[in-house]
């Protein structure tokens, strides 16, 4: 019984996080295209409607109360269509009541206790709500002054007694400067209007379009009517409004249908009699009175749509990722006894050749599966980059800052493991970009950059590696102040001139460099980049960072596709053997006494082919005995790590094998992180055989 | 926290309450509570790990699992001896660790009433004792009740100070 009860809570926190996701994700958008389209009130309403459902299904009071005022307010956008909706104020409200849903769903997967009050948050949006309706009721009214009388658009028609006596096409232009032209055409038509029998105007939508600002500036104001009134009276009243500068009256013939002409001129389909659209009106009315019975069964029809789309998706499931880690953990298993078979010692000296072939063929259906298995833990970076939106948002407005988040290869796809370790420090990179980086408005203007600034999330494959870069078009990182603050907190270890700019970029990973200075929001806390960068060293990732004064800086994360089987090379050094990602290995040759040089610090050189290489010997850093320490006797691989090339020594090549990289077990994790091992692993003979950290070592000793 | 996992488990394993694996190192005998052994295993060969303190020896690949393995005589500041055939590695889990403790050879499992158990004296001097929990009386004997936890907790403690 428990368990169902935890399978549907998963469930539950699932889809919660995503339709959160997804909601934002409208929102936001809605945001930068300036108001909300049909489409996504619709989506944001729906999307409440099933947070409201599944919330009151788990007992989950709060978030079903909360989700259900979202809902009202957007039902009532959704039907209502209210003119002067201020959409600022609406996304704040309902970016609000998100954050409250999110911290509520973190608690509930901390199992923490739901104290959250949403009563306020909700007042707010049922507030907001009422607001809302006393405004549109005002129009309503307005509108129903004018008795019997309907409109469709802009077209509107008056059964006035007076006898039409003209039909009148009239074009209006305002006085430059004037501004708010719309709203001036806008109050004009409103007072013409009880003094014709028919009129409609163009540009259409002259409130809800603010481009038609610009066409009424230009090419005036259209106005078609049929009136009772005078040619001079209608001039006379023209002249009368305000700011009203030049008026272009012509009179029409008589016998044309002004309904007809405003279809022609919209494109809309005419609607045989006005009388219908009477009823329309009205029904309107009447549903909003009763606006509950509506919704109910609105709401019906809701869930039947949503559940078509479901059939749809039926072919995929979602998998508890346990189930996949134990998945996954098994096909290692498998390699490593196909590998104990295959490479086992009874054979040796046998001559097998349908035993080998046997085994190729094993051998390619594991691999096969591994791939599998891989690609299914795989995921994109889509949700994760796009989460970043939201930061830029909030801390745009915050900060004064106009930035524009610009992202590429979101669909690049790596280990749900790796994911959840990546999207913490990118976030810090993001605001650190967003509060160092990018400068306000008017400096970018000074500057002669443009106002917005450009945040960029790229990401791409390279190799068997990931990579994702933050870029911004800031000021850059300043190597005077760097080194200030290094100096300040004793991290130099060399004179100031000997730092290339890329070394002294790279002071800011280390920890104790962030200063507290300057606390923000944002950052500046003391948790520097030196969390970033532990944080993707634990998933085997690095970090290094780029940037030019006043053109920005760019930060690079270097993250491994997976974390869980690699191809291997074997060496071994002593008794002890050691795991080389095969993909680091450039070359390895048994090296000539010849062609190693020492220098007078002690440090062996090696040349090849005419190029010069530091020599690593392995069991000097590991300190293992019984290592051949002759270069006749051992072999040189020359391993390449981000450009750095580095010749390491060992006794001998074992040979190659895909190896499942484990962790250290915990409680050497616990005592210290060691350098130059990332892990370990098991090979064929039941052995154990440590996996080098080229990175480490790399940077490390060169 | 720990406390409460500890009384529930001894209300489960109510079975194995004082009752302890006793192993010799040198003349010494000492004891290890028996909930917290898994198995034990005769020595096998060790991986060794560098950067690591003297008594951690390496790591084990015990059927799939790889789990650390310390020398008993190490930790505790003893001469070193070589490994023979009596040498084993007594598995513990402690919470979410797994350890293999070398020890010079394992005796018998034997229970200790309460009873007989007295708190060791308190000696200002070294930290021994810090790893003993009590002495159970068995006869004439004397047996040294280790503290399992102290032993692997506290290594963190040490090592920080020896690394700083």
């Amino acid at each position: 019984m428990e368990n169902t009860n935890d399978s549907m809570l998963d469930v539950f926190l699932f889809e919660t996080e995503q339709l959160i996701g997804q909601l934002e994700e409208c929102i936001l958008n809605s945001e930068r295209a300036g108001g909300y389209s049909e489409d996504s009130v619709h989506e944001i309403f729906r999307i409440m409607h099933t947070i409201k459902g599944s919330a009151s299904m788990m007992m989950y009071q709060n978030i079903a109360s909360l989700a259900h005022a979202m809902e009202d307010l957007f039902y009532y956008i959704r039907d209502e269509k209210p003119v002067d909706l201020s959409y600022i104020v609406l996304t704040d409200l309902i970016l609000e009541g998100i954050d409250y849903i999110k911290v509520e769903v973190e608690k509930i997967k901390n199992e923490d206790d739901l104290d959250g009050n949403f009563s306020e948050l909700i007042h707010r949006i049922e507030a907001y709500l009422n607001e809302l309706k006393d405004m549109t009721k005002l129009k309503t009214d307005c509108n129903t002054e004018n008795t019997e009388s309907s409109c469709e658009g802009n077209y509107y028609s008056n059964d006035a007694e007076e006898e039409s006596r003209g039909i009148y096409q009239s074009i209006i232009f305002f006085e430059e400067g004037c501004e708010m032209e719309n709203i001036r055409a806008f109050g004009l038509i409103h007072h013409l209007k009880p003094k014709v029998n028919e009129m409609f105007f163009l540009p259409e939508d002259i409130i809800e379009n603010d481009k038609c600002t610009e066409v009424i500036r230009k090419d005036g104001l259209q106005l078609y009517f049929k009136t009772w009134l005078e040619e001079a009276e209608v001039y006379e009243f023209f002249y009368q409004t305000a700011f009203v500068k030049m008026v272009e009256l012509n009179k029409i013939e008589d016998s044309i249908d002004l309904y007809k002409l405003y279809c022609q001129n919209t494109g809309k389909q005419e609607v045989s009699g006005n009388v219908n659209l009477t009823i329309e009106y009205e029904e309107a009315a009447k549903e909003e009175q009763d606006g509950k019975q509506t919704l109910r069964r609105e709401n019906k029809e809701r869930t039947d749509k949503e559940s078509r789309p479901a059939n749809v998706q039926q072919s995929i499931i979602s998998v508890n990722v346990a189930k996949l880690d134990k998945l996954m953990d098994l096909v290692g298993e498998m390699v490593i006894a196909e590998a104990m078979v295959v490479q086992n010692s009874d054979l040796k000296g046998l001559v097998l050749d349908n035993f080998y072939k046997a085994a190729r063929q094993l051998n390619k259906i594991t691999d096969e599966i591994q791939d599998t298995v891989m690609s299914i833990r795989m995921v994109p970076l889509a949700a994760t980059f796009h989460k970043m939106q939201r930061v830029v948002r909030d801390m745009c407005k915050k900060l004064g800052k106009e930035v524009t988040l610009s992202i590429q290869g979101e669909d690049t796809e790596v280990d749900k493991n790796i994911i959840e370790h990546i999207s913490d420090p990118l976030m810090h990179l993001v605001r650190n970009a967003l509060d160092h980086g990018i400068e306000l408005p008017e400096e970018r203007m000074a500057k002669g950059k443009e106002a917005a600034g450009t945040l960029t999330l790229e990401a791409k494959n390279a190799g068997s590696d990931v990579v994702v870069i933050v870029r911004d078009d800031g000021k850059g990182l300043s190597r005077e102040k760097i080194i200030g603050k290094a100096k300040e907190n004793g991290l130099l270890v060399k004179g100031e001139a000997e730092y290339t700019d890329k070394e002294v970029y790279g002071l800011i990973f280390l920890p104790g460099f962030s200063t507290k200075e300057k606390v923000s929001e944002f950052s500046g806390r003391g948790v520097g980049m030196d969390v970033v960068v532990k944080n993707i060293e634990v998933v085997g990732g690095s970090v290094s960072v780029d940037s030019s004064a006043d053109k920005g800086s760019a930060i690079t994360l270097k993250i491994p596709l997976t974390l869980a089987i690699i191809d291997g090379m074997n060496i071994k050094v002593g008794e002890a053997c050691y795991t080389l990602p095969t993909i680091s290995v450039k070359e390895f040759f048994r090296p000539m006494e010849k062609d190693i040089i020492t220098d007078p610090q002690g440090n062996e050189i090696i040349m090849v082919r005419g190029q010069c290489y530091p020599i690593l010997r392995l069991y000097e850093v590991f300190k293992v005995n019984n290592a051949h320490k002759s270069y006749e006797e051992g072999v040189i691989i020359m391993i390449e790590q981000e450009e750095k090339t580095v010749c390491i020594f060992a006794d001998e090549l074992l040979g190659q094998q895909q190896v499942v990289v484990k962790a250290l077990p915990e409680y050497i994790r616990r005592i210290r992180k060691i350098n130059g091992l990332s892990g370990c692993t098991l090979l064929g003979d039941g052995n154990i055989s440590l996996i080098l950290d080229i990175a480490g070592i790399v940077n490390n000793y060169f | 926290m720990q406390e409460i996992r500890e009384e529930d488990i001894e209300l489960e394993e109510d079975t194995q309450k004082g009752r302890f694996l006793t192993f010799s190192l040198g003349k010494e005998t000492y004891g290890l509570e028996i909930r917290y052994v898994t198995e034990i295993i005769g020595i096998q060969s060790i991986t060794e790990i560098p950067e690591l303190p003297e008594y951690v020896r390496g790591i084990i690949n015990l059927r799939g699992k790889i789990i650390p393995v310390m020398d008993v005589r190490l930790r505790f500041k003893k001469e070193p001896r070589d490994y023979n055939d009596r040498t084993c590695i007594i598995v513990v889990d402690i919470g979410e660790l797994s350890i293999g403790l070398i020890v010079d050879s394992v005796s018998e499992v034997l229970s200790i009433d309460d009873k007989d158990m007295v708190e060791p004296p308190k000696l200002n001097k070294g930290y021994q004792n810090r790893y003993i929990k009590n002495i159970g009386k068995v006869g004439t004997e004397v047996k040294l009740l280790l503290d399992c936890e102290k032993l692997l907790t506290e290594i963190e403690v040490e090592d920080l100070k020896e690394s700083l």
